[in-house]
């Protein structure tokens, strides 16, 4: 058997809740090449010059090579059920001049007018006070689920709110979201029986996931609603309007990643706060220090790993490789964030990192849609688990992974707490 | 002792007891003043200023500030630490003795140094006539004052705003008059807005932008005389083809002077076009040997600069100011080896007309230039500048994002004209002239003469031009 | 309080006027201007402003007021 590179390893179900030792591995080669034709940028420096190169695309319809990448190597072709079921490209997925245009009519729906981009910050009371009921459910528990009870239920309460996707949709398409995230892997695990079997149902849970939001956009194409998606289905802007397929596209990415990675941001918060009790207690004692808390926690666990959509059009030199034209190109987010090149003791949690212009959210054009909103939450929800959970101690260390490589993050952090405070 | 360790006992001793003179309050002097504490220095520290504003940002003056958006005093810059020094502002420095290592100040007192950084600045360059100059509602903007002045005046409605020169100011003067609702002509002697700083094929599109924010636009033309009534405000400007154009507020934005007045007869490489330094930010004295005691930073400095032929630049730009001061003040209290360059890459920026245009490496250095990126109609798009084959400079139109991709590749000396981008490609992607006007870079010619016979007589000389 | 941008690294990604709209305005899709000196009240805003700059280009004042160099 052939040795598996640094980045497989990484990939492996096994590592999920540690990939770092094998990023600092994959560091020594910062743009490296996998047996399948893949590139892996695992570096902070050649990350930020490829989010800012013209020659990389986005949008894998302009990738022939994958496939023929990948027969070169050995490995099988990774299951991408996501990719195969969107038709229309959404903003993560397409370049310039389609993304700049798509991304300036949705963002006034998203902050507010340009003269006034209120929209994020009004969100706060709400905020504060689903947080505040959630803590309220966990009086007279000695044991919570920071996942279930505490990390999941804010981000897709507040994005069913934003977007105007009803509540009681809500275990459908959680049901969708799991299946489709279990179903794809990009390791040596993909060609697994285990894997396999879960394509189908992933490709469907997609497929009806599609539907919804078609059907959603319709409804509020007759009948306006409340909500972004409303909004932007019945949008009469100077630019016109996002054709039915682009908009249906771009909803079902709001609607996904407009919760799954806040869930994670959230769930891994209260995981690593755990485990740093004095990081733990500088926070209680000086609550101040969120806002630069939660910037150090998206760069410690970044909820985006990396991205798996870019490829190069062109022949382009980096680091001493040459990414050929055509050639997929995944960045690294979660290794550059860790990279001791950009940040001192890089594996240390410290709130008061000077100069922390981590990846957790990206950089370049493609700079996350939903960062503002989601800084919000994790502000609030962190900074009130940190205020009103009496003497929290983490049951399992580690705790158990969910099997997503790109959206890594807990299935559970189950928690014994001796009370709230008020 | 050791000869290093001596060398070391003695920066030790500088930095614990010695006195260092900064001149300027501005941006570059602040922060200079800020590293010196930084790197240790715990000896004395004076800054003089002429205004009598402790250190303010200039940027916003022209934009958000005559909007009357934000107050011209809620421009003071914020501090990244305490510098405990003897501020002297309001008072101008007038002259300075290399020999006795003093600085005159307006009010007579001369201040001693150990080192002296030189950080004066520049200011605008009035309107030539100095009766017409003297007109209620003519203006020039560099201060706080002068924005404070002019924005009142826009705040009362005028008739119209003449804008004599269409650089970066006058441009974001007629911005502004624009969205307040001001009609506004704006006279250029050139061929279009800008083409100093980036050339005729951008100051077409600058001028198509500003006309289509319904500017009068005056291309090719100068303003011969300015009239005023009988109450002394300006009502008329008289134009180079005999047009009369009336204006209640006339702003003259002529370029800038630099502040090297007071620095004549100092033995220093002063003049017109600055004060000649290394790119260490030592000055050079009028021989252009170097100096160990005295530096310069900011507007007012012109350095040698690796990436163009080492040719001698002066950087009017924010962050010129901000690093060039952190090298001069680092060097002020270091000795060889353990001198730093100042190497910047220059950028600036400029917001008018709701479109954010920028800058990386030095636009008139290039001869060609090809459009790389987005839409010329759109005004969204990226621009190369070339000269002999590689990249020099380029420009953005609200493609910011794009720039440090253009920087990396002038850092690197990459071709011109760039790799291609693999998407959004404009529809002409051919370079053409970029149609700097010439003379281009540097723009003043010092009159220098060389005197002496005797390697030890010789030296050079040279009579400051007035302007 | 008093802050000032780098408006040479900004590159338009406006999470400043998201989370601190009467500070930080655009004009147009990328041109930022703001109030340098705000008022005291805003400052968690602003902090949050900051913090949330894809490229750290906005500076705080660190110095709490005692030592300026205003001339009376």
């Amino acid at each position: 058997m052939v040795e598996e590179t640094p980045w497989q390893q990484a990939l492996r179900y096994a590592n999920r809740a540690n990939p770092y030792p094998f990023y600092e591995e994959l560091r020594k080669t910062p743009v490296a090449r996998q047996p399948d034709g893949t590139y892996v940028v695992s570096t902070y420096r050649e990350i930020v010059t490829l989010l800012h190169d013209p020659r990389v695309s986005s949008d894998p319809r302009k990738c022939p090579a994958p496939a023929a990448a990948r027969a070169e190597g050995s490995a099988e072709p990774a299951a991408e059920p996501i990719r195969e079921v969107l038709t229309a490209p959404n903003i993560i997925t397409c370049d310039p001049p389609e993304h700049d245009r798509d991304r300036r009519m949705m963002m006034p729906h998203f902050v507010g007018p340009p003269h006034a981009p209120h929209l994020i910050s009004d969100l706060e009371p709400d905020i504060r006070r689903i947080v505040g009921g959630l803590l309220d459910d966990m009086r007279g528990r000695t044991r919570i689920d920071a996942v279930d009870d505490f990390a999941y239920p804010l981000p897709v309460t507040v994005i069913c709110k934003v977007l105007g996707v009803p509540m009681e949709d809500e275990p459908r398409f959680h049901h969708w979201v799991e299946t489709a995230l279990d179903a794809l892997d990009f390791g040596p695990e993909a060609a697994s029986e285990e894997i396999r079997s879960r394509q189908a149902g992933g490709r469907q849970a997609v497929q009806e996931f599609a539907q919804f939001a078609d059907e959603l956009l319709d409804r509020y194409a007759q009948q306006p609603g409340p909500g972004m998606l409303s909004a932007l289905a019945n949008d009469n802007g100077p630019e016109g309007r996002m054709s039915k397929d682009v908009l249906a596209s771009n909803a079902l990415l709001l609607i996904f990643a407009g919760h799954e990675t806040t869930v994670n941001l959230i769930a891994h918060s209260v995981l690593t706060l755990l485990r740093h009790p004095d990081a733990l207690e500088k926070l209680r004692s000086r609550p101040e220090l969120i806002v630069p808390a939660v910037e150090e926690l998206l760069r410690f666990e970044s909820s985006v790993q990396f991205w798996h959509t870019r490829s190069a059009l062109e022949d382009i030199d980096i680091a001493g490789t040459t990414i050929p034209k055509g050639a997929p190109i995944f960045l690294a987010y979660g290794s550059a964030n860790r990279d001791p090149e950009r940040f001192t003791d890089p594996d240390e949690l410290d709130f008061e990192r000077p100069d922390n212009q981590h990846l957790g959210f990206s950089q370049g054009i493609h700079f996350c849609f939903g960062a503002p909103l989601a800084r919000l939450e994790v502000q609030v929800a962190v900074g009130e688990f940190v205020r009103r959970v009496e003497n929290p101690r983490l049951v399992e260390d580690p705790p158990p992974y969910r099997h997503n490589q790109i959206f890594r993050g807990p299935r559970h952090v189950l928690v014994d707490i001796d009370g709230i405070r008020d | 002792m050791s000869l290093p360790a001596t060398v070391a006992e003695l920066v030790r001793e500088f930095r614990a007891g010695a006195r260092i003179v900064i001149v300027g309050a501005s941006l570059a002097g602040l922060r200079a003043a800020e590293t010196l504490r930084e790197e240790g220095f715990t000896g004395s520290l004076t800054i003089i200023g002429d205004e009598p504003y402790e250190p303010y940002d200039r940027p916003p003056l022209s934009k958000q500030v005559l909007k009357g958006w934000v107050p011209a005093d809620h421009t003071k810059l914020p501090r990244t630490r305490e510098v405990n020094a003897d501020w002297r502002l309001g008072v101008a420095a007038v002259g300075l003795d290399r020999i006795t290592k003093r600085v005159r100040l307006a009010d007579g007192e001369q201040v001693p140094y150990d080192r002296l950084l030189i950080a004066t600045g520049t200011r605008a360059r009035q309107w030539p006539n100095p009766a017409e100059a003297a007109l209620e509602g003519v203006h020039t903007i560099r201060s706080r004052d002068d924005a404070a002045e002019l924005q009142k005046e826009l705040a009362e409605s005028p008739s119209r705003v003449v804008v004599i020169g269409a650089g970066f100011i006058g441009s974001e003067v007629a911005s502004v008059c624009r969205e307040l609702d001001i009609p506004v002509t704006v006279v250029e002697r050139g061929p279009a807005p800008l083409v100093g700083a980036l050339g005729g094929v951008i100051g077409e599109i600058a001028a198509q932008m500003q006309r289509d924010h319904g500017v009068d636009l005056r291309c090719g033309l100068g303003v011969s005389s300015l009239e005023g009534d009988s109450g002394g405000h300006v009502r008329r400007a008289h134009l180079s083809d005999g047009t009369v154009v009336d204006a209640d507020v006339v702003v003259a934005s002529l370029g800038s002077i630099r502040n090297v007045e007071w620095l004549e007869g100092s033995g220093l490489a002063a003049g017109v076009w600055g004060v000649g330094c290394d790119a260490g930010g030592r000055a050079f004295d009028i021989n252009g040997v170097v100096t160990d005691s005295i530096f310069v930073a900011g507007d007012v400095a012109r350095a040698p600069h690796v990436l163009y032929e080492y040719q001698f630049l002066a950087m009017e730009h924010w962050d010129n100011a901000v690093l060039g001061a952190e090298v001069a003040a680092h060097n002020m209290v270091n000795l060889e080896p353990n001198y730093r360059p100042h190497l910047l890459l220059p950028g600036f920026w400029s917001g008018q007309f709701g479109v954010n245009i920028k800058s990386v490496g030095v636009p008139p250095f290039g001869d060609e230039i090809v459009f790389t990126q987005g839409s010329v109609a759109d005004r969204s798009f990226a621009a190369a500048y070339g000269h002999r084959g590689r990249i020099v400079a380029a420009v953005t139109f609200d493609h910011g994002k794009w720039l440090e991709y253009y920087g990396k590749l002038i850092e690197r000396s990459g071709p011109f004209p760039p790799p291609p981008s693999g998407w959004d490609q404009p529809a002409d992607t051919k370079p053409v002239p970029a149609e700097f006007p010439d003379p281009r870079v540097p723009t003043a010619i010092p009159d220098v003469v060389l005197t002496g016979h005797a390697p030890s007589e010789r030296t050079a000389e040279f009579r400051p031009r007035r302007h | 309080m008093r802050i000032v941008v780098d408006l040479n690294r900004c590159q338009g990604y406006a999470q400043c006027v998201y989370l601190a709209h009467e500070v930080f305005r655009l004009s147009g899709q990328e041109a930022l201007t703001y109030e340098p000196n705000p008022d005291d009240a805003r400052r968690l805003q602003v902090e949050r402003a900051a913090a949330a700059c894809p490229v750290q280009a906005i500076m705080i004042d660190r110095l709490d007021g005692t030592e300026r160099g205003e001339a009376s």
